[in-house]
C-alpha cells in the first residue's frame, strides 16, 4: 500500500511531455481511427473509441476519449461492460501512459556484433522476419519444430500460438499458469469439474461472508471484484482476512487472522474439522452433490483448532468462531480462490482444501457464492492445425506433473537448460521478472539458438533477445474480440484510437507476416484482422459499425446463474459429483484428501519474504508508465518495529536484503509498520528494473523475484513455490 | 461569505469503503491534464494501534472548498476567489502573480505552483459540475466510496449520508468550514 502523500511523489523528467507532442503529430487525419461523435457524455470531448484494457488481464472495456482539439485525453469505463461496470481502475485510467511512453520499443532490433561488442541494430520488418525464418528453418531441420516454445501473456498471444502451432510446436506456456493460477485451476477442476474463469465467478456483491486467504482485494485491483467488495462492505458482509500482513482488505474485515506464513493449509483443514465436528456444514448440499464425505470426516478428525493453533498461531476460539460465521452465512459464502497461489510446492493440495471448504459450505452454484459462467462463444480465428506436432512438451515430462494442463514455463526452462529446447518466442511477458531463480532463466537463454521477444516496452528479457519485435500498444490496434465468460454472454471490441507510433505493429500483423515469410501463411486465413472481426461479428449477429458505437454487446440467451434462479447443478468430474475425495489423485499416488505438511521456517535473523500487488501497477509492466509512475515510482520494504529495532533501521532509509544464497536486492526504502508480523518482510512486486532503457523504472525499488530461491515445485502440476525464500538485511 | 450561497457543494467520502487505490488521483490527472509530478488530490493513509490490534484509515484528500476560505482572504490580487453563488474556490490564472500568500494561508496544503507560475488546485471539476456531472475523482472511484452533491438540498445523497452516518472533518478547529466529509 503506497502512501499517496503529495509531498512524497517523485519528480521525474519532462520526457513524457515531449513524447505527448510526438504522439499528437501522428494523430492528425489518421484514416483508420474510429471516430464516433454523438451522444457523448463527456463535455469537451470530440471523439471516443471503444477499447478493452490491456494494462492488466482483467480486460475492462472503456472508451478512449479525445478532447475538442483531437488530443488524447483520458480513458473512461463503458457503462455496459460487465468487467469495468463503467469505471476503469487506477491502472486503466492511466492507460494512455502506455501509448505516450517515450521509452517504447520503436523499431525491429537484431542482435549483432560491432567491434567485438554485442549490440542491437535497427532493422526493417522484412529483414527481421527473414532472420527469424532462417533460424526457425535451421532448428526444424536439425532438431525438429517441436524444439520451439512460446511464452505468452496478453491478447496478442493467440496469434503467436497459431504461428508456432503451424510451424509444428505445441509448447505454448504462460507464466500465468505455473507461476500463478495453475494450482487453483487444477484443484477446483478436480473438486468441482469446472474452471473458475478469469475474472472469477465469485458473486461477491451478494455474499454474506467473504473469506480472503492469499487475496488482498483492493491492493490487487481486480476491478469488478473490488467494486463488488465495496458493495459487500456496504451491505455488511462478514469479511474474514487471513494474511500475515494487515492488508487494506484486513482493515475492512470483521476478523483479521495474522497467520504464520506457510501454515494456511492447517487453518483450512481445521475449519473443515470444525464444520464437520459441530455439524454445521451444509448437509443437504453435501448429501446431494458430493462424494467422499465420510473419508473426509475421518481424515480431518485430528485437525482440531487446538492442533492448528500450535501451527498457525491463530487462537482456537477464533478458528471456531470464524468457521461458525461461514456456516451461518452459507450458502452465500465465498472462500476466495485468489489468484497467485504458487507458494510452497504443495499448492494444488492447499487449493483443494479451499475447494473442499467451499463445497462443505455449499456456495458453488448459489447466490452469494460462485455463479455459473456464461460464455459468448466467438468463432475461432485460426485455421485448424495443419499438422499435429509429433512430439510435444507432455512427452518430455517423463512422468512428472501428471495433472499439468499446460506446460509449466519453469519446466520448459529446465529442459532448455538441458539443451532440449532451442528456440523461444516470448510475447508480452518479462520472463526475467516472472520466473523464479532468474539465474536459471539466463542459463536457459544462453543455450538457445533463437530468442524472439515481442513487446511494446523494453525490459530485462528483451536485453537477452536475438530479435526484438516492437508491438504497438492496445490503443493503436484491433485485437480479437474479448470473449470472457461472466454473468452475461458479452463481447467487447478493441478498436485503434491512434495510428501506431514509430515502426510498431499489431501482434496479428507480426504473426501473420512472419508466418508468410516462413511459408506457413495459410494458418491465418484472413487478409487482415478487420476481415476476421467482420466475419466473426456477422456470425454473432452484429457488425463492426454497431460495435464501434457500443463497444460491448450482450448476446442474450443467458442461462441461470445460480440455483435460486433455477440453475441445475452438474459437475464435470469423473464421478459427476463434487469430489471431496479425489480418486484421480489417489490413482496418481497423491493424497486424495489434502494432508498438512510443515514447511521450513526462517532461521534466526532471517525473515520470510512475502510480496504482493500495488493498486497502481500491473507486475513490472507499468512501472515505467509516465502517468502511473507519478503515483508510485518505487516499492517499500515493510518491517515490523521490533525487527527494525534489532537491525537499527530508520523509517525511510534504504537497505538491501539478501537471501540465503547471498543474492542481494537493490536498495529498498524501509517502511516500519505495525501492519506486518515480525517473522516476515513484505514488498510490492514488479519494481527494481535493471534495464536502463526503462528510464523511470531503472533501479527504482527492489525486485522480489530476483531473490526467490529454494523453489519447491508442485509434483501434481508443476507450479513453482515462490514463498520459501528467507532474507536478512545486507549493508544496513 | 456569511450570506448563504445557493449551492453548498460537498464531497462525502466513505473511509470504510475506500481501498486507497489512487484512481481518484489518476482520474483527476487525466481529466485536468495536471502537469507531471503535481497532484490536485492524493490519498492519505493513517495507521492506528499496535500489532495485532490495528486500524487503517484511508482518505482521498483535496481542496476543502471552505465556506470561510482563508486562501481567498489572503490573496492580494483577487485571483483566488469563490465562484458566485456557491463555495467552489477557484484561481483566476490571469490575475495570479504566484505570490504564494494563499499557499501559506491554506491549512490543508492543497495548493501548488504550476510550471507557468500561477497557483493550481482542485476545482471540484467545476467544468463537469456545470454540466450536472460528478467531479472526475468521484466518477472513476471503483468502490463508489466518494459522493458529490449539494448540502443545501436536504434530499441529496450527500445530505442523507451526513444525516445517517458519523463523519469527521479535517482541521475543523481552523474555522474554515471545510466541505470534505469523511464517513467513519
Amino acid at each position: 500500500m503506497s502512501n499517496f502523500n503529495r509531498r512524497d511523489f517523485i519528480k521525474i523528467s519532462s520526457a513524457a511531455t515531449v513524447s505527448a507532442s510526438v504522439g499528437l503529430n501522428t494523430l492528425a487525419n489518421s484514416p483508420t481511427v474510429a471516430k464516433i461523435v454523438g451522444d457523448l457524455a463527456e463535455p469537451g470531448a470530440s471523439s471516443r473509441t471503444p477499447t478493452y484494457c490491456e494494462i492488466c488481464f482483467w480486460q475492462c472495456a472503456g472508451w478512449v476519449v479525445k478532447d475538442k482539439d483531437g488530443r488524447p485525453w483520458k480513458i473512461v469505463g463503458n457503462e455496459e461492460d460487465q468487467h469495468s461496470l463503467g469505471r476503469m481502475c487506477t491502472r486503466g485510467s492511466g492507460g494512455l501512459g502506455a501509448y505516450l511512453d517515450p521509452d517504447r520499443l520503436k523499431k525491429p532490433l537484431i542482435r549483432s556484433e560491432e567491434r567485438g561488442k554485442q549490440v542491437f541494430r535497427e532493422a526493417s520488418w522484412e529483414e527481421a522476419f527473414n532472420y527469424i525464418a532462417k533460424k526457425m528453418e535451421a532448428i526444424a531441420t536439425q532438431y525438429g519444430p517441436d524444439r520451439v516454445c512460446l511464452f505468452s501473456h496478453g491478447c496478442g498471444g493467440p496469434f503467436f500460438k497459431t504461428l508456432i502451432n503451424a510451424y509444428g510446436s505445441e509448447n505454448v506456456a504462460a507464466p500465468s499458469y505455473a507461476q500463478c493460477r495453475g494450482p487453483r485451476q487444477e484443484a477446483f477442476g478436480l473438486t468441482f469439474g469446472a474452471d473458475l474463469g478469469s475474472p472469477e465467478n465469485t458473486d461477491i456483491k451478494n455474499a454474506k461472508c467473504l473469506v480472503l486467504m492469499g487475496s488482498h482485494l483492493g491492493e490487487n485491483l481486480h476491478n469488478t471484484q473490488v467494486q463488488e467488495f465495496g458493495q459487500a462492505i456496504e451491505a455488511g458482509c462478514t469479511i474474514i482476512t487471513v494474511d500475515p500482513r494487515f492488508s487494506v482488505a484486513a482493515g475492512k474485515s470483521k476478523y483479521w487472522l495474522p497467520i504464520k506464513p506457510s501454515t494456511d493449509l492447517a487453518l483450512v483443514l481445521s475449519w473443515i474439522h470444525c464444520l464437520i465436528e459441530e455439524e454445521i456444514y451444509n448437509k443437504d448440499y453435501v448429501k446431494k452433490y458430493t462424494i467422499g464425505f465420510e473419508k473426509l470426516k475421518a481424515e480431518v478428525a485430528s485437525y482440531t483448532p487446538e492442533w492448528a493453533y500450535s501451527i498457525t498461531s491463530i487462537k482456537p476460539e477464533i478458528i471456531r468462531q470464524t468457521a461458525r460465521e461461514m456456516a451461518q452465512a452459507a450458502p452465500a459464502v465465498i472462500v476466495h480462490p485468489s489468484r497467485h497461489v504458487a507458494w510452497y510446492g504443495d499448492d494444488t493440495q492447499r487449493m483443494r482444501g479451499i475447494a473442499i471448504l467451499n463445497a462443505l459450505l455449499g456456495g458453488w452454484g448459489h447466490r452469494g457464492g460462485f455463479y455459473q459462467l456464461q460464455k459468448a462463444g466467438v468463432p475461432e480465428c485460426s485455421a485448424p492445425l495443419a499438422k499435429k506436432a509429433k512430439n510435444n512438451w507432455r512427452g518430455q515430462l517423463d512422468g512428472k506433473y501428471p495433472l499439468a494442463s499446460m506446460p509449466p514455463a519453469n519446466f520448459l526452462c529446465d529442459k532448455t537448460v538441458e539443451g532440449y529446447y532451442k528456440g523461444w518466442f516470448v510475447y508480452g511477458t518479462n520472463l526475467s521478472q516472472c520466473l523464479p531463480e532468474p539465474q536459471k532463466t539466463e542459463e536457459a537463454i544462453s543455450k538457445l539458438d533463437l530468442l524472439v521477444v515481442i513487446d511494446t516496452m523494453p525490459a530485462e528479457i528483451t536485453g537477452w533477445a536475438d530479435v526484438v519485435l516492437p508491438e504497438c500498444t492496445y490503443l493503436e490496434r484491433f485485437d480479437e474480440l474479448r470473449d470472457k465468460p461472466g454473468r452475461r454472454r458479452q463481447i467487447a471490441l478493441r478498436a485503434p484510437a491512434f495510428e501506431p507510433l514509430y515502426d510498431s505493429k499489431p501482434a496479428w500483423w507480426i504473426a501473420k507476416n512472419l508466418a508468410i515469410t516462413m511459408g506457413i501463411g495459410a494458418a491465418f486465413p484472413w487478409a487482415n484482422i478487420e476481415e476476421l472481426l467482420n466475419d466473426q461479428l456477422a456470425k454473432l449477429g452484429t457488425s463492426m459499425e454497431e460495435m464501434k458505437k457500443v463497444g460491448v454487446k450482450n448476446l442474450g440467451e443467458e442461462g441461470a446463474l445460480c440455483v435460486e434462479d433455477g440453475l441445475e447443478l452438474h459437475f464435470k468430474t469423473k464421478s459427476g459429483k463434487i469430489e471431496l475425495y479425489s480418486q484421480t489423485l489417489e490413482d496418481l499416488g497423491f493424497d486424495p484428501i489434502p494432508k498438512y505438511t510443515a514447511h521450513e521456517t526462517p532461521p534466526d535473523g532471517y525473515y520470510r519474504l512475502i510480496y504482493g500487488r500495488t493498486p497502481t501497477h500491473t507486475f513490472g509492466r507499468t512501472i515505467n508508465n509516465p502517468i502511473l509512475n507519478q503515483v508510485q515510482a518505487e516499492n517499500d520494504l515493510w518491517v515490523h518495529p521490533t525487527v527494525a529495532k534489532r537491525w537499527n533501521l530508520q523509517n525511510g532509509q534504504y537497505v538491501k536484503v539478501k537471501n540465503q544464497a547471498g543474492v542481494a536486492s537493490l536498495p529498498i526504502r524501509v517502511r516500519i509498520t505495525e501492519r506486518i508480523r515480525n517473522d516476515a518482510l513484505y514488498m510490492a512486486h514488479g519494481f527494481g528494473h535493471t534495464d536502463k532503457r526503462l528510464s523511470r523504472a531503472h533501479l527504482k525499488g527492489a525486485n522480489d523475484t530476483a531473490l526467490i530461491d529454494k523453489v519447491k515445485v508442485d509434483p501434481i502440476m508443476g507450479a513453482t513455490g515462490f514463498r520459501g525464500t528467507f532474507v536478512t538485511f545486507d549493508e544496513v | 461569505m456569511t450570506a448563504k450561497q445557493k449551492h453548498k457543494y460537498a464531497m462525502v467520502i466513505d473511509t470504510r469503503k475506500c481501498v486507497g487505490c489512487g484512481n481518484c488521483v489518476v482520474g483527476c490527472k487525466m481529466e485536468n491534464r495536471v502537469p507531471e509530478g503535481l497532484h490536485r488530490d492524493w490519498v492519505v493513509e493513517e495507521v492506528h494501534g499496535t500489532y495485532p490490534n490495528i486500524s487503517v484509515e484511508l482518505r482521498s484528500e483535496r481542496c476543502n472548498h471552505c465556506i470561510n476560505p482563508p486562501c481567498v482572504y489572503a490573496c492580494p490580487t483577487g485571483a483566488s476567489h469563490v465562484k458566485s453563488g456557491q463555495n467552489i474556490t477557484l484561481v483566476d490564472r490571469d490575475k495570479c502573480t504566484g505570490c504564494k500568500a494563499c499557499i501559506a494561508a491554506c491549512p490543508y496544503d492543497v495548493r501548488f505552483i504550476m510550471p507557468e507560475g500561477y497557483v493550481g488546485k482542485c476545482t471540484f471539476c467545476d467544468h463537469r459540475v456545470e454540466q450536472g456531472l460528478d467531479p472526475a475523482c468521484v466518477s472513476v472511484c471503483p468502490t463508489h466510496c466518494m459522493h458529490f452533491g449539494d448540502l443545501n438540498n436536504p434530499l441529496s445523497k450527500v445530505s442523507k449520508l451526513l444525516a445517517s452516518r458519523k463523519y469527521k472533518l479535517l482541521a475543523p478547529e481552523a474555522g474554515t468550514g471545510p466541505q470534505l466529509y469523511f464517513l467513519l
